[in-house]
């Protein structure tokens, strides 16, 4: 079949390139199941050398080439053209600085990132047998959902809120620390609970919802944020998360 | 010109790069990691099925088995004092990564949990064992992103998005790299006592491969250039099941859990070829039997696949024929294997519930590399010269623990446990060196190279080069070889990087984020590595692991327990050089010091499994 791309072009270096402007390549032989992003590299490959992009895995687990495609986040490596029709519309993702063509300013992102102390923190000292700390595969599950993010910035630039205020943290930020409030491991819950009760923490989202069908992961994004206000009203974690809900696998089989 | 002077240069943020980064930095060295990737997109995150590690949580396992594992899966080319240290060092570094907070799946009493893995076995090769580590079949990603948030608390320094191109040397002595930074163009030298590369693989050599587009190479090229040889170059291990034509990887865990993989006829072709693992046999043996399958007509509808079968009553009616208890159903799948029913449903528009999935060999992982001790330091001869300053982990160095076929969940495991030996190492040696002072104009070949790719203004564009490199590596040097396959791949190769050299077209002339050039220059690593890999292939007269030759298939004991070394010769050693010429090497031998302390197991025989 035939596609026709339009997408979203600027580069700040060439005179008459340094205003976004869209552009519109054809491409014939694409079949259904191709991805986006192997047409985009087509473009790249085989007509214009200068449509910059990010990339690396091509299967969705990397989160480089998230874009908005036909007006919604989409990692261009995980949708098809059978998802998409053939007329593929393609800009960069909205509220963080374009630098080139597709490729925006990530530095925003991964500093809200870094604001929420995104790491394990544990001062206890480890078993005495050396052995890994125990938790059951209950309390394993509660946080299941937070673990599979891979940072690729579709929650957080879907979110009306962030396009307002890009001091807010954003969806992401507030998964990556849901990861770790919700770890019964974890020692640092009060202190990751302070910075997300900020001004610009988790009380900007408005529960508008973007970010969890932008996820590609699937996370249940809106859920989690929400699950983080609870935690913080609450003062504590407990109850907040019915293991009954969650599906748990052990493997003593 | 900036200049950016560190204790250690880490080139690569994948696991093994953090590792090594967050040991030299917890060692007191003042580190930086530079990557040309944002390090959450390194490719350790793809990894899926698991992490391999003797804990014995759900049965007996001890580090000696799986050594013995390693040894006999790496068809007795693995160095023996290596896959010791990998099979004990495993499990320590498995509970530091808990510790340090990774989300393991669990056991009902609250400890790691573990699955079966290709391979994998316990007394030496008796029966399948439970030692894969896992988190759901995204082990990979937890591992990637539990060591990044420690290098964020640890406050390491890195460097994103900056493009490592080339390794300054000053009188044979290794004194840091060049990048560009892919937001400017701009080159940058990081100057410093130590570098450690980490650079991971080159599947992107291959038509199809489970590998990101950035696997290239790049790390390991940069130091062949600079005359540092590469080892083990013909051993490079096909996955067998990838998704049908697009490679990517459905794991060996969905075997762990009882998946099958069936012929046209629905027949569990396994059992002709591994009685007693089947499924699980080791990774070469599988993708083998595959293509068999294939030639004698079984594949699915007489193509050049065969079906993985997780459904349900597939996997059910083979546990009990054999005689287990345990059964799967949707809900057990559903959780053990997320992510491989996401990419079925999204690539393929089937549930692995209900339908098989389409499989084929995939390339996946690079088995040879920068050769280094199992300290981390890279060693340039047959009598394990060490190169002061320089260090190499993860999948870019062969250590070598993965000999000629690398078992499942080892590639985690030789990442954690050799990034951290590198890094402790360089903690050490930057305490007592002096930073070796930088060349004179030690950015001018590196700039002249980059300046000819881009101004060549040639017909060719470099996709053109890129796709029948990889097909012809496919075709010719890929599961099954043989002499005049290999060669004619080698001509091609050969001519390609003429035209690469004369011919090529480059669009963007700019300096912000030109990817264009930067992927002409990736293809140019991948040229060299094809090249090292086609060499290495057509002397090696035997078969071993992942390297089969119709024209030689029997391995060959007598002759070849020995580790290949390829390096450019004195006179072409260079970025750039036109002709590069390259000796390759036999005389390194395999270490065999456990079967030599005596313990018969290990020593060489033919593998069965």
């Amino acid at each position: 079949m035939d596609v026709t791309f339009r997408i979203r072009r600027y580069n700040p270096e060439i005179p008459g390139k340094d205003k976004p402007f869209w552009q519109e390549f054809s491409l014939t032989g694409v079949d259904e199941t191709d991805r986006v992003l192997e047409l985009l590299h087509r473009i790249k490959w085989e007509q214009d050398g200068t449509l910059s992009l990010r990339r690396s895995c091509a299967h969705g687990v990397c989160g480089s080439d998230a874009m908005r495609i036909n007006g919604a986040n989409k990692l261009a490596c995980k949708i098809l053209v059978k998802d998409v029709g053939d007329r593929i519309q393609v800009e960069p993702i909205l509220g963080l600085p374009v630098l080139k063509d597709l490729i925006v300013d990530m530095e925003p992102f991964f500093a809200h990132y870094r604001s929420v102390m995104p790491y394990f923190v544990n001062d206890s000292p480890v078993p005495a047998d050396g052995r890994e700390r125990l938790q059951s595969a209950a309390d394993r599950a509660i946080f299941d959902d937070s673990t599979k993010c891979i940072l690729c910035a579709a929650c957080t630039t879907s979110c009306p809120s962030f396009w307002a205020n890009g001091d807010y943290v954003g969806p992401a930020a507030i998964v990556q620390a849901h990861r770790f409030i919700f770890d019964s491991r974890d020692q640092a819950q009060q202190e990751r609970m302070e910075v997300l009760a900020e001004p610009d923490g988790v009380w900007r989202c408005r529960t508008i919802y973007n970010c969890t069908p932008a996820c590609p992961r699937d996370i249940q994004v809106t859920r989690a944020i929400g699950e983080v206000k609870l935690a913080i009203r609450k003062g504590s974690t407990s109850g907040i998360i019915d293991p009954a809900d969650i599906k748990i696998a052990t493997s003593n089989s | 010109m900036q200049v950016h002077q560190f204790e250690a240069i880490i080139v690569g943020a994948g696991g093994a790069g953090l590792m090594a980064a967050l040991y030299a930095s917890k060692g007191g060295a003042k580190v930086a990691v530079v990557s040309k990737l944002y390090p959450t997109r390194s490719h350790t995150g793809a990894a899926q099925g698991g992490i391999g590690a003797a804990l014995g949580n759900l049965e007996e396992d001890k580090p000696l088995w799986h050594a013995f594992d390693t040894v006999k899966g790496g068809d007795y080319l693995v160095d023996q004092h290596a896959a010791m240290v990998l099979a004990t060092e495993a499990i320590d570094s498995v509970i530091e990564l808990e510790h340090m907070g990774l989300p393991f799946d669990r056991t009902e009493d609250g400890r790691i949990s573990q699955r079966r893995f290709g391979g994998h076995t316990s007394n030496f090769g008796e029966k399948a064992v439970r030692r894969a580590c896992h988190a759901a079949d995204r082990t990979g990603h937890m591992i990637l992103q539990t060591l990044y948030q420690q290098c964020i608390k640890e406050n390491v320094n890195f460097f994103d998005e900056f493009h490592v191109v080339d390794m300054v040397m000053n009188n044979g002595k290794v004194c840091g790299v060049v990048a560009i930074q892919l937001g400017t163009g701009e080159f940058h030298i990081f100057h410093g006592k130590a570098v450690l590369f980490a650079t991971g693989g080159w599947g992107r050599v291959w038509q199809v491969t489970s590998n990101a587009h950035s696997l290239t190479g790049d790390g390991s090229v940069v130091t062949l250039r600079r005359g540092v040889p590469l080892q083990d170059m013909e051993f490079y291990q096909f996955h067998p099941t990838g998704i049908y034509r697009m490679g990517i990887l459905i794991t060996e865990g969905v075997r762990g859990e009882g998946g099958v993989l069936t012929n046209r006829h629905g027949a569990r072709f396994m059992e002709n070829y591994a009685p007693n693992l089947k499924d699980l046999a080791s990774r070469d043996v599988v993708s083998r039997a595959i293509y068999l399958e294939i030639r004698d007509g079984n594949g699915i509808q007489g193509k050049d696949y065969v079906h993985l079968d997780l459904r349900p009553q597939t996997v059910n009616h083979y546990l009990a024929e054999a005689g287990e208890t345990r059964r799967l159903d949707r809900e057990i799948i559903e959780s053990k294997l997320p992510d491989i029913l996401d990419f079925c449903r999204t690539y393929l528009g089937i549930d692995p519930v209900d339908a098989p999935m389409p499989v084929q060999p995939t390339a996946h992982y690079a088995m040879g590399g920068i050769p280094t001790n199992v300290n981390g330091e890279v060693v340039t001869d047959a009598n394990w010269t060490v190169l002061p300053g320089l260090y190499a982990a993860g999948e870019c160095a062969c250590v070598s623990v993965h000999g000629a076929n690398r078992l499942g969940t080892n590639s985690l495991v030789d990442l954690v446990v050799f990034g951290r030996r590198g890094g402790k190492s360089i903690a050490e040696y930057v305490k007592q060196a002096d930073y070796v002072p930088l060349p004179s104009n030690p950015t001018g070949e590196i700039e002249a190279e980059m300046q000819r790719i881009r101004k060549t203004n040639g017909k060719t564009r470099p996709h053109e080069l890129r796709s029948t490199m990889q097909k012809v590596m496919m075709d010719n040097v890929g599961v099954f070889r043989e002499a005049p396959l290999i060669q004619e791949a080698l001509d091609c190769v050969r001519e390609l990087r003429e035209r690469y050299m004369t011919d090529i077209h480059i669009d963007d002339q700019g300096m912000r984020f030109n990817t264009d050039v930067l992927e002409a220059w990736e293809l140019g690593s991948m040229l060299d590595l094809a090249e090292m890999t086609a060499i290495s292939a057509l002397a090696r007269t035997e078969s071993r692991g992942g390297h089969y030759r119709e024209d030689f298939n029997q391995r060959d004991d007598e002759n070849w327990l020995v580790h290949s070394l390829i390096a450019p010769t004195a006179e072409t050693v260079g970025v750039g050089a036109k002709n590069p010429e390259y000796a390759l090497t036999h005389d390194k031998k395999v270490d065999m010091s456990l079967y030599e302390a005596g313990d018969d197991r290990f020593k060489p025989k033919p593998r069965k499994y």
